[in-house]
């Protein structure tokens, strides 16, 4: 499996993940404040270089999804087919993050039968880890 | 203000076969598509002093140079983001030669994607920003990135995989038209396409552009110098790109609309430099590395209304006779991917009069680059 290769700005959110948090970068500057994704060095809507990493509930609902088929690199072809989701979070629906719906947080990507799978599926963050490195997973609420 | 108005024009294009292999290298294949192009335009190598072409391009200018026998070179310019530098390379070497730094350019692309590997096995390699947020998850690939779009689209506008065939058929029926294509033997059923293998579900296989050996370039001189030349003068209109506020590269799902991509950008600068407008426009040659990129590339360029894009393709809109033919030599799914650049010849064979699948009277064609990755446009008029 691929593991994240992480950079500078990006480095603080997989920290907080290894804890068990999602926390996505925001603006410190007093009249801003706003959340951004991916992590960049400076706010573009203010211009600041503050920023803090701000908790967020880890709710969202699914704002697309594909399920790749081969050919895919070997560790995901085994897994074939499964499915790559976007959830857009609870506290700002801009805010999108990349992921995987499974059955439990340490299961296999194609864990969840396809068919659960819709727009607008609620859904809530979980932990794994991969390769020694923590990332999230996102299990379907009940509806 | 200097403008770029049909102040140069094409006047030569060159091309190699287009297979799944062929055995001459990347170096010589480009070699052989700018040595036709020269031809095709009764210039002489040496006389050559601009370059332009992809980053992703292996072969660097000066091989090309060296190889060809250009002579002394004073602009050389590659453009990023893989195919949405296609229409750039012109639009590049257009400026250079308005402004009287070059007189005659060249741009090309040549490439082994049909036998050579393919970029996204290549882990070693990270795309720029997005990469730690979406490969680790299995969004391996651009055709499991555009299908994130592509499923949202048909979420919002009610579109169905029927509006996706409209598109590969469309390019299927232009390239059974081209003995160059690879596809010029093989015509695609709705059946065909419905019962397909999943490439990354909601794309099929069909909805995939080919895989491809091959290489295209053009010539590019002042309008002065063109209408001396051996073939039609095919002028460049207008040249825009496109990099949208806030866009994040391959894969840009982090702005307000991501269905509204680099497309809307180069549009709005495109049509603001021309003296026609989306209703004159003959023929277009729309970037087509998958087929959801039609719908949202209409969009875009003003064609139709955001999430008309789908219903645009009804009632054989695409096809010859249709309100707007496109990619009549068959595009990136059926003729040949070369990165786009066979859609700029296309273009040009058209205002020429010489496709294999000619619009009639066609005087005016859009020419788009990759949608999704920070993209290029041209329009080109005879």
């Amino acid at each position: 499996m691929l593991t994240p290769v992480v950079d500078p700005d990006g480095a603080p959110f997989w920290e907080y993940a290894a804890r068990g948090e999602l926390r996505v970068q925001a603006c410190a500057a007093p009249d801003c404040g706003r959340l951004r994704f991916p992590p960049r060095p400076c706010c573009p809507h203010c211009q600041s270089f503050a920023d803090e990493w701000r908790r967020v509930s880890g709710r969202g609902r699914i704002w697309s999804y594909v399920f790749p088929h081969p050919p895919l690199l070997p560790d995901y072809a085994a897994q074939a087919p499964y499915n790559a989701v976007i959830v857009e979070l609870a506290e700002d629906p801009l805010i999108r993050l990349v992921g995987n719906v499974v059955a439990e947080p340490d299961a296999a990507l194609d864990s969840v039968d396809p068919s659960r799978l819709r727009i607008g599926a609620r859904v809530q963050v979980a932990f794994t880890e991969v390769d020694g490195m923590t990332v999230p997973r996102w299990l379907l609420e009940r509806a | 203000m200097a403008t770029l108005k049909d102040a140069t024009a094409i006047v030569g294009i060159g091309q190699t076969p287009f297979a799944k292999q062929l055995p001459e290298s990347e170096k010589e294949l480009a070699c052989r598509a700018i040595v036709a192009a020269l031809d095709d335009a009764g210039i002489s190598a040496a006389e050559v002093d601009a370059f332009a072409s992809y980053t992703m391009e292996e072969t660097d200018e000066v091989e090309v140079a060296k190889s060809i026998g250009a002579g002394d070179v004073t602009f050389f310019s590659k453009i990023g983001y893989g195919g949405g530098g296609c229409c750039a390379t012109v639009g590049h070497l257009a400026a250079a030669i308005a402004t009287g730094q070059a007189s005659v350019g060249v741009a090309w692309r040549s490439r082994k994607r049909g036998s050579g590997p393919r970029p996204w096995k290549n882990t070693a390699v990270q795309l720029p920003t997005p990469a730690q947020w979406t490969r680790p998850f299995g969004l391996l690939r651009p055709a499991d990135e555009i299908g994130m779009l592509a499923r949202r689209y048909l979420h919002e506008h009610g579109a169905t995989r029927d509006h996706l065939f409209n598109v590969a058929l469309a390019c299927r029926n232009r390239a059974n038209q081209n003995p160059a294509a690879i596809m010029y033997e093989r015509p695609l059923t709705r059946e065909m396409y419905m019962t397909s293998r999943w490439i990354s579900e909601p794309l099929c296989l069909f909805d995939n552009c080919l895989e491809t050996d091959g290489a295209l370039a053009c010539v590019i001189v002042a309008a002065e110098r063109a209408r001396d030349c051996r073939q039609k003068p095919v002028y460049v209109h207008s040249a825009a790109q496109g990099l949208p506020a806030q866009h994040h590269g391959m894969v840009n799902y982090w702005n307000d609309d991501p269905l509204t991509g680099p497309a809307w950008t180069a549009a709005r600068h495109l049509w603001k430099q021309a003296d026609f407008g989306p209703d004159d426009v003959d023929v277009a040659q729309i970037y087509d590395a998958f087929t959801p990129l039609i719908p949202l590339s209409l969009e875009g360029y003003g064609f139709c209304g955001r999430g008309e894009g789908a219903a645009f393709t009804e009632g054989g809109a695409l096809e010859i006779g249709g309100r707007l033919p496109i990619n009549t030599g068959g595009g990136g799914l059926s003729e040949a991917y070369v990165h786009g650049f066979n859609l700029i010849n296309e273009g040009v064979k058209q205002l020429r009069g010489h496709s294999t699948a000619q619009v009639p009277d066609a005087a005016t064609c859009l020419v788009t680059a990759g949608e999704g990755v920070p993209t290029s446009a041209i329009l080109l008029r005879s």
